[in-house]
């Protein structure tokens, strides 16, 4: 055995750092050698953390960009058939035609971006072998396998005038099953071991309904005459506000383990989505209301800053798997709670 | 022999009377050579394909890197600079005796400790690849191991991230994922798998679980009372995260310097939180369309 205790030039590495051993000790704080913007809320106790030669341990997720954008259509889509129903309840069959277009348009949608997603999508059928409820992909697919007949079938009975009976109770399927649509989602991403996404599971699920019920009433805002888009314009200022006030619990809630929203891709697309949907929220709230002009920017806005915010959850996991920091740390702090 | 009830709920126990004991893998790293006879007896036997370009990493002898959809075994190096203990040598006489000269050959006990473990997937009692698993095809056999059925797996990747572990991957040529199997068609036959076989040290022991836990626990007290306090078994015991594994390990450092996560924790484990959390959410939706409506129909 030769004497280690000078690092032989060959085991530089190409930034300059060299490693001395094989374990990584790794100052908290720093990530890609970029300093932290901010260090509020710490959740896990500062201390030096160990590591395979800095390596993830953790997978990053296999899923595409179709994903994030399954979200956000799945989520339109799914939050405008109850609009749809309360609109029909209330008696105002115009919006409730903008909403059932959303509804199903948003579930045609949805299949194709999976099925794409898929490593061998011309098994796609093989998602409806089980019916397994610990898998929140198993029991969203049958949502969606149930909520598409229903969701298209409604929109296309109310457009063409055909089976009105069969399209209403339609409509009222749909109606029942898009609010679980729109919210599975959140534990699909949460129930996964990537920290960012696992430690948010109670309020993910809150902001991706936020963020459904604001793009649902954009986009019926968008779709309806004036007169008659009162209450998609109302629907999409309470879903922007439930979606900022969620995703502030979110971030509360991940402390330290919640950087990845504040860095890199997901940092970008977080402020964008919380721009997005605050400025949209304040020209909805206030001009929207008087002009017809507003009332549509304000909705672009909105549906932006959905999608924004899908993207950002959708990066930060990635982020948050690629860096064994948030992997160890709250696992270390809890052996030591464990052992003293 | 009794056989162990496995609490995985998609997989209720059942085999019947075709249960066989719950068999697995003791991986005693105090004795790992680093020799990767277990990385290539794995590849030979699964027909695993290579992992793309040779790269060589830098980071000690290690130029595998990680488990993968083409990595079953990997053999992880860390070098630690530290005094170790070893039994005094009088190597410089011998080789100078054997050299006819004097030979400067300087003593392990100056430098540094050599880790080397061979990973592999855990088999986990509570295993969340299976449990999220859309498709079935990921289902626990009759030995209690867990496997990836190729003809129904449709590659949506879900179990990727869900492995605490970072196991499981996809197969970018193939689309679908890919694990140890523990040898699975040779566990039918009663042969052993082909990296416990290939082990040159019995670094890797392959058995019923219960003999190995019985085994191990008697070898970390060895080594305890050879002075070697380091020693610890890891994911031994079912009280953890993921209910104890089929595959278990007896480490000589922290869990993390070796790539393992410290406690690791099946996230189905929260589900029914989470599940609770959807409910909430559905019923805000529901409550917010309500609201806007309560003004009437402008």
């Amino acid at each position: 055995m030769s004497r280690r205790d000078q690092v032989p030039p060959s085991r530089a590495r190409g930034d300059g750092s060299a490693i001395a051993t094989g374990e990584r000790r790794v100052v908290p704080g720093r990530a890609n050698g970029r300093r932290r913007r901010r260090d509020r809320g710490l959740m896990v106790p500062e201390a030096e953390f160990r590591s395979y030669y800095g390596r993830p341990i953790i997978k990053e997720p296999a899923w595409t960009l179709e994903i994030p954008w399954y979200f956000f259509v799945g989520g339109m889509a799914g939050a405008s058939a109850p609009l749809a129903v309360g609109a029909r309840l209330a008696g105002n069959h115009r919006l409730a035609r903008s909403a059932l277009t959303v509804a199903g348009t948003g579930v045609m949608a949805s299949v194709p971006l999976l099925v794409s997603d898929l490593g061998r999508p011309e098994r796609f059928h093989h998602m409806l072998r089980v019916f397994k409820p610990t898998s929140p992909m198993s029991m969203g697919s049958w949502v969606l396998a149930a909520m598409g007949p229903a969701a298209v079938g409604a929109a296309v009975s109310d457009r063409l005038g055909i089976l009105p009976r069969l399209g209403r109770t339609a409509e009222v399927a749909s109606a029942l099953l898009g609010p679980i649509l729109c919210t599975y989602t959140g534990v699909l991403v949460a129930d996964t071991a990537v920290p960012v996404w696992h430690e948010a599971g109670r309020e993910l699920p809150l902001v991706f309904a936020g963020s459904a019920v604001a793009s649902a009433g954009a986009a019926a805002t968008v779709l309806t005459p004036a007169a008659d888009a009162g209450p998609a314009r109302r629907l999409a200022t309470v879903g922007a506000l439930l979606e900022l006030g969620a995703v502030a619990a979110m971030d509360r809630r991940l402390g330290e383990l919640g950087e990845p929203y504040r860095q890199g891709v997901a940092g970008r697309y977080a402020r964008l989505a919380r721009g997005c949907t605050a400025l949209g929220l304040a020209v909805v709230a206030t001009a929207g209301a008087r002009r017809r002009r507003a009332a549509m920017a304000g909705s672009g806005l909105l549906l932006a800053g959905s999608a924004f915010e899908r993207l950002a959850v959708y990066k930060a996991g990635f982020q948050s798997a690629r860096d064994p920091r948030y992997t160890v740390k709250p696992q270390r702090a809890r052996v030591e709670a464990a052992r003293s | 022999m009794s056989v162990a009830r496995l609490p995985t709920p998609t997989f209720g126990g059942g085999y019947g009377g075709e249960a066989r004991p719950r068999m697995g893998f003791f991986t005693d790293t105090s004795i790992c050579i680093g020799c990767k006879a277990c990385e290539v007896a794995c590849k030979e036997w699964n027909l695993v394909p290579e992992d793309g370009p040779l790269r060589l990493s830098g980071n000690s002898y290690d130029n595998t890197m990680a488990l993968g959809a083409n990595t079953w075994r990997h053999v992880a190096f860390i070098e630690q600079a530290r005094p170790v203990e070893v039994p005094e040598i009088d190597l410089a006489a011998s080789t100078a005796a054997a050299a006819g000269g004097a030979v400067d050959v300087p003593q392990a006990r100056e430098g540094m400790r050599w880790l080397m473990s061979s990973d592999v997937c855990k088999h986990c009692t509570s295993a969340a690849c299976l449990e999220v698993c859309p498709t079935g095809a990921l289902f626990r056999t009759e030995f209690g191991t867990v496997v990836v059925q190729q003809d129904v797996c449709n590659g949506c990747g879900y179990c990727v991230p869900a492995c605490p572990f970072g196991v499981i991957e996809r197969r970018e040529d193939d689309g679908r994922v890919f694990k140890c199997t523990l040898c699975y068609d040779r566990l039918k036959d009663g042969m052993e798998p082909a990296c416990a076989h290939a082990c040159p040290t019995r670094s890797i022991q392959y058995g019923p679980l219960e003999e190995l836990r019985a085994h191990a626990d008697g070898r970390v007290e060895d080594l305890h009372e050879a002075g070697f306090t380091d020693a610890r078994l890891y994911l031994r015991d079912e009280a953890g995260g993921i209910g104890g594994a089929g595959a278990f390990f007896l480490l000589l450092d922290e869990p993390e310097v070796y790539g393992f996560p410290p406690d690791p924790v099946s996230t189905t484990r929260d589900l029914p939180r989470l599940w609770k959390a959807a409910a909430v959410a559905a019923g805000a939706v529901v409550t917010a369309v309500a609201a806007v409506f309560v003004g009437g129909r402008r």
